[in-house]
């Protein structure tokens, strides 16, 4: 830039000046056009098939449709109102909470732990239970909830039978039916399948910690459990932070497993959760207005959780970014 | 010192038979389909569980892999997911090139509302895609199951190549452009070659996500003819009391695949979901 003001101030002629903003000019367009080809292929896509039919989803909340014909039945608040008075979407809702809840004081400490095993000191080995602990995370859905569905079938399921042999007197549970259960059994089934995702993460992150930092803490007297406290947990701090989001947003977003494993909810949605319910009363009888509220509700949620939690809890692990 | 060697051997003891118990745990709901599978229907309903008292029963699996269906349906899996995994990767590609090596205004904007995309997962906003794509008559419609995973899995893809795209040094790319190198040449030559193991980690993370992806094709793919494999199991659909042997049968069938490529793929999963961080 200064080069070419000073050659235009000092030597030369006014044409010389235009040829030069003519190629400035052409290298802002080459410029723009290089980002056009980069850009625009997955932003279209992206905008088409996610950003575009969330819009549209607040659209379509406040009125009754079928999904066909046009949307005439306008509806204002109704749809929101009729889903806070619905008993089956607050059972839904609580039933959502509760398993977020047990994720996280019960999946993550678990994972973490299993994680804090593996990861540390010499264990010849650590590669072949980490593979085995981490397996279930490539089965789908589909198939995890089918072979559980087996594995804790009412009469000779695997579970039922291991603790006849195991408990004297032990009657058979309806693992997948019964209402005081049911939701357990999907948390635990839950559990089998994500649990091995977070304790990767928490392996990566244990495995950062300067070990000379913790054999400091040793020198200083610290025993392994003060090593734990004082120096490994807080080092993998901003791990923990994420897993916590992660496992926030995953309760909220499951379906399949839940769907399968409760047959669409179970005996008076005692294992109904938001993606059940949405699937029932949204999709299946073409309530689409009514389902899009349940969306909307859903995606204001996540949008504030994850806009509160970055803002105050996530924050300082993100300084440089 | 004979002390010490005695606790720690005893603590490396503790831990690997929890370690062990844990392992079996994981395992153990697995095999039990396996075995549930080589028996015959009769001896499956007088002992469910153990290993089967008399020949193991391979007459499930022959049906399956005898029948036409079963083929179709692999046909069509592999179709969805290679399309829905080259996609991904090219787009994301692209956009991660944009991302970390180009500098234009509204790049930061562009890159946030990206992001957004992570809010959102498929499931949560299975409704609003269904109207979508049916508006765009993809109804029974490959692309209708390929396009919406597409879109859905570039924020992820996006933002673990950025992240590799980034750590690949400045230096370079001056180099590069001093030798005569287009932009365009330094993202084919130079760049893509030199995150090959992070382009490899996010493919396989799309390849596992839509090989096994059940909600959407089930909305979109009304016809069985279409079907890929996770919904095959519907046609045992009425049958689970009665013919468990037949469902673990094709359910064994799914995960023999899906444990061999785990096993070449493992590192490459753990490389993409942290980042690089997790060393063997």
């Amino acid at each position: 830039m200064s080069l070419a003001n000073t050659r235009n101030l000092s030597e030369v002629k006014v044409d010389e000046a235009t040829q030069i903003r003519r190629e400035k000019r052409n290298n802002a367009i080459r410029k723009w056009l290089t980002v056009g080809i980069f850009l625009l292929p997955g932003m279209l896509v992206f905008i088409v098939f996610v950003l575009s039919p969330i819009a549209q989803t607040a659209v379509y909340s406040f009125y009754d449709w079928d999904g066909l014909g046009p949307l005439t039945n306008y509806q204002e608040f109704k749809n929101y109102e009729r889903l806070f008075e619905h008993s089956a979407f607050i059972k839904s809702v609580q039933n959502t909470l509760v398993i977020m809840v047990l994720s996280l004081v019960i999946q993550l400490p678990i994972a973490l732990m299993i994680a804090l095993l593996v990861a540390r000191g010499q264990l010849p080995g650590r590669k072949f239970f980490r593979a085995m602990l981490f397996i279930p995370y490539v089965f789908s859905e589909v198939i995890t909830a089918i072979i559980w569905l087996y594995v804790l079938h009412p009469k000779d399921g695997l579970v039922n039978t291991v603790f006849t042999s195991l408990v004297p007197g032990y009657q058979n549970v309806a693992w997948t039916s019964d209402p005081n259960v049911i939701l357990y059994s999907v948390f635990a089934v839950l559990v089998w399948k994500y649990f091995g995702f977070y304790m990767i993460l928490y392996m990566a992150s244990i495995q950062g910690v300067p070990k000379d930092l913790e054999e400091a803490a040793r020198m200083d007297g610290a025993g392994e459990i003060g090593v734990l406290r004082y120096v490994t947990i807080p080092l993998i701090g901003p791990t923990i932070r994420l897993t916590i989001y992660l496992s926030v947003l995953g309760a909220i977003q499951q379906f399949v497993i839940v769907q399968i494993l409760t047959t669409g909810g179970g005996i008076n949605n005692s294992g109904s959760v938001i993606g059940t319910y949405l699937y029932k009363y949204g999709l299946q009888r073409f309530k689409l207005g009514y389902g899009s509220s349940i969306a909307v509700v859903l995606f204001l949620f996540t949008f504030v959780f994850s806009i509160l939690y970055q803002r105050f809890v996530m924050s300082r692990d993100y300084q440089d970014d | 010192m004979l002390r010490i060697t005695l606790v720690r051997s005893s603590l490396l003891i503790l831990r690997y038979v929890i370690l062990g118990f844990l392992c079996i745990i994981v395992i153990s709901p697995v095999m039990t389909a396996f075995l549930g599978s080589v028996r015959t229907t009769n001896e499956f309903l007088s002992r469910p569980f153990g290993f089967p008292e008399g020949a193991w029963n391979f007459e499930f699996y022959l049906d399956i892999l005898r029948s036409n269906s079963f083929w179709r349906f692999m046909g069509n899996s592999l179709i969805i997911t290679s399309f829905t995994m080259v996609l991904n990767v090219v787009l994301a590609c692209m956009l991660a090139f944009a991302f970390s090596r180009l500098r234009f205004r509204g790049r930061t904007f562009a890159f946030n509302v990206l992001s957004f995309g992570l809010l959102f997962p498929l499931t949560v906003a299975i409704l609003p895609i269904f109207i979508q794509i049916r508006q765009f008559g993809l109804i029974d419609s490959y692309w209708g199951v390929i396009l919406p995973l597409v879109a859905f899995g570039l924020p992820q893809s996006t933002i673990i190549l950025r992240s590799f795209f980034i750590a690949i040094p400045n230096e370079l790319e001056d180099a590069a452009y001093v030798d005569g190198c287009t932009t365009f040449g330094f993202f084919r030559y130079i760049l893509l070659p030199m995150a090959r193991p992070a382009i490899t980690a996010v493919a396989v993370i799309q390849i596992i996500g839509a090989w096994n992806e059940y909600f959407l094709p089930i909305l979109v793919l009304n016809k069985d003819v279409y079907w890929p494999l996770p919904l095959g199991i519907m046609q045992f659909q009425g049958q689970f009391g009665t013919d468990w042997s037949r469902v673990m049968a094709y359910v064994t069938l799914l995960i023999i695949p899906a444990i061999i490529f785990y096993v070449f793929a493992e590192k490459y999963i753990v490389t993409g979901l942290t980042g690089g961080e997790l060393k063997g």
